[in-house]
């Protein structure tokens, strides 16, 4: 019987020596998604997903990927996943086309469809221009569009992309996610690391790990309506004084500076927030706007990152 | 199970970035014709024009006649003539000559009643092979016609070499140089391919894909015994062009050696790269098998005179087997047929190699 979730991880976990690097992780990933995880560097995104495709063995924990058991039959797995380092790994001495062949060589793709469907994966990821260039002197926009159309050119159910869009600009980062829309729109399960918030807030559903522990899970909204937390935004006039302040009243359980704006966590348990920031600045005669505001997705994470070091 | 399309997708790749590798590619051409031309003028083993002074004390019409019979031997070259050995010393002690020839007053009743040695040679004895030559100066019969009893007493020995009997290095060397070559090239090739790919990334995304570790290994191989055969042909030319190194024995042998060897020595280089983390230890980890391939293969020093332990690791050694077969074959006209046991060892030092090397090529990456 298929399972729904193209990923469901149990207590998988990895550790190097004295470092764990995953513990005791627990994931289920919904078919034809886009699911993220967010965590800083170190965190164990890449980590979790080399387990995932078979690169590493875990310590302890099992995962069924596409109804496989891993890593004991990762070899029937690797003709249907697409994987995406998160270094450039293509060959940087070949040509655009020469690489998407030496992939479809490598996949055993029909041969009969390879010129096609290179011909289409040129357009569809806008390389046409390039497709006689040496990927070695390519930008790292064009370098990510190609890796991604090697990533996708066997058609694989499920994509494992490690911080895609780590070393691109903000107009090739949109791009990229169209692109990851439309492939998930054809049904293409996607599981996608990074380390930003606004691309976080794109996926369908996101694990946000910290030290090696998933500390939250959901959709971006269940995820910022579960904070378990107040946020009071500040407009001060002196924003760092104001911070200061803040910083010693117990209640507040973090600030985050922006601008002239201030974020101010506080756990639910306390009442009428916007009273204790305000009285707080008031006791160090700070003049501010006190307002209370809805929690973004870095409000969660800096919730939730706390919660697990406490 | 190994795929013939996923095998030709290896293959075709390698030969690509080979291609665009012009590094690599000058190494292919580059070594084997600057090997050729270092070893086949450099290392001369058969000695000749030594720096020589003369100190003729007698200066009898007998001494003269030495003197002129020394000089002909072309060993030496009498650059001058001195008064006394302190001057002979002076000189060798500045390293102006190699060797003194000091013949004393007496000469001409020494040579005649032989009780005392008439001729003194004042060896420069710090190079080895100089002290070699002038033992066998000491051999080299002069014959005194003026005394009858003399010439009977005269040694007559007479080195008759056979298979290179103008004692021309380049001859004896050839074969071996094929081999030292070849060991080079070869295993530097392979040793930095798996790292190289390694390093650059290219690794991981390569054991994600459908690909077997015996595809990626063979298919890594297949080229470089092209390359190999490549190599062959332009030392065999340079050899045949510039020395005049004959190939006695058949062509087709000597292919056959010759891809038994190369396929041994990139067996090798992948088992390196496969241990190896960076290019860079790849490179040490080679260090160690090309020393012993020059000095313990039996291409610089007679491998029978070695020590036993030496012997041993000799014979472990690739260099070692494919000197025989090449010495065989292109000098003495040998059969392939008549050198089995060292076409047998390369083929299964080869298997043996690229098992290892497969097993110990895992597809993961702790």
């Amino acid at each position: 019987m298929l399972s729904e979730y193209a990923i469901e991880a149990r207590g998988l976990s990895k550790h190097f020596g004295e470092l764990k690097a995953v513990s005791g992780l627990n994931l289920n990933v919904p078919r034809g998604q886009i699911y993220g995880f967010l965590g800083p560097n170190g965190s164990g995104k890449s980590t979790t997903i080399r387990m995932l495709c078979g690169l590493l063995t875990p310590t302890a924990g099992n995962a069924t990927v596409l109804d496989t058991e891993i890593p004991a039959d990762a070899r029937v797995l690797k003709p249907r996943i697409g994987y995406m380092t998160q270094r450039f790994s293509l060959f940087g001495d070949m040509t655009v086309c020469e690489n998407l062949q030496f992939i479809a060589e490598i996949y055993s793709y029909p041969a009969a469809d390879r010129a096609e469907r290179i011909r289409d994966l040129l357009a569809k990821y806008d390389l046409e221009s390039q497709r006689d260039q040496l990927a070695g002197t390519m930008s790292g926009g064009q370098r990510q569009r190609l890796a991604l159309a090697c990533a996708v050119l066997h058609h694989p159910e499920l994509l494992l992309l490690d911080e895609p869009t780590s070393a691109v600009d903000p107009q090739s980062r949109r791009d990229f996610w169209e692109n990851l829309f439309r492939l998930a729109g054809d049904g293409t399960t996607i599981l996608v690391s990074t380390h930003y918030m606004d691309e976080a807030e794109r996926c369908h559903r996101l694990a946000i790990l910290d030290h090696g522990v998933k500390v939250a899970d959901g959709t971006p909204h269940e995820l910022q309506d579960s904070t378990g937390m107040h946020v009071v935004e500040v407009l001060a006039d002196n924003p760092y004084a104001a911070q200061l302040a803040l910083h010693d009243t117990q209640q507040v359980a973090s600030v985050t500076q922006l601008g002239m704006r201030l974020r101010v966590l506080i756990p639910n348990r306390f009442d009428d927030p916007g009273h204790i920031v305000s009285s707080a600045l008031a006791r160090c005669e700070l003049g501010a706007d006190v307002q209370i505001s809805q929690a973004t997705l870095e409000d969660v994470f800096v919730a939730v990152t706390m919660e697990a070091q406490r | 199970m190994i795929s013939l399309s996923r095998l030709l997708a290896i293959i075709k790749k390698e030969v690509r970035q080979l291609r665009r590798d012009r590094l690599t590619f000058g190494m292919v051409v580059g070594v084997p014709v600057i090997q050729m031309l270092l070893f086949g003028y450099a290392i001369n083993t058969d000695v000749r024009n030594l720096k020589t002074a003369v100190v003729n004390q007698a200066n009898t019409h007998l001494s003269r006649d030495f003197v002129a019979q020394l000089a002909e031997t072309q060993v030496v070259d009498i650059i001058g003539f001195a008064q006394t050995p302190e001057e002979l010393e002076e000189h060798l002690r500045r390293g102006r000559i190699s060797i003194g020839v000091f013949i004393p007053k007496d000469f001409d009743r020494r040579a005649s009643v032989r009780s005392r040695k008439a001729v003194h040679l004042l060896v420069d004895g710090s190079d080895p092979t100089i002290l070699g030559v002038a033992n066998q100066l000491r051999d080299i019969p002069f014959g005194f016609d003026t005394q009858s009893r003399a010439s009977t007493d005269t040694r007559i020995v007479e080195v008759r070499p056979y298979y290179n009997p103008e004692r021309r290095s380049p001859v004896n060397i050839v074969p071996g140089i094929i081999g030292v070559i070849l060991t080079m090239t070869m295993i530097l090739f392979t040793a930095v391919a798996i790292v190289r790919e390694r390093e650059r990334g290219n690794l991981e995304l390569l054991i994600n894909t459908p690909v077997t570790s015996a595809e990626l290994m063979i298919g890594k191989i297949v080229p470089y015994i092209v390359i190999g055969m490549l190599q062959l042909a332009l030392i065999l030319g340079v050899g045949r062009l510039l020395f005049d190194v004959p190939v006695r024995g058949s062509i087709i042998d000597l292919l056959i050696a010759a891809c038994a060897f190369v396929a041994a020595n990139l067996s090798l280089g992948l088992l390196i790269s496969t241990a190896a983390r960076t290019q860079f230890q790849a490179m040490q980890m080679m260090v160690f098998i090309i020393i012993p391939s020059i000095l313990l293969s039996g291409f610089m020093f007679p491998f029978d005179g070695m020590p036993q332990v030496a012997q041993y690791i000799g014979e472990i050694l690739p260099n070692t087997h494919f000197i025989r077969l090449t010495r065989g074959i292109m000098l003495r006209d040998a059969g392939l047929g008549e050198l089995l046991p060292d076409l047998y060892y390369l083929i299964g030092f080869t298997l043996v190699a690229m098992t290892i090397a497969a097993k110990r090529f895992t597809r993961r990456l702790d």
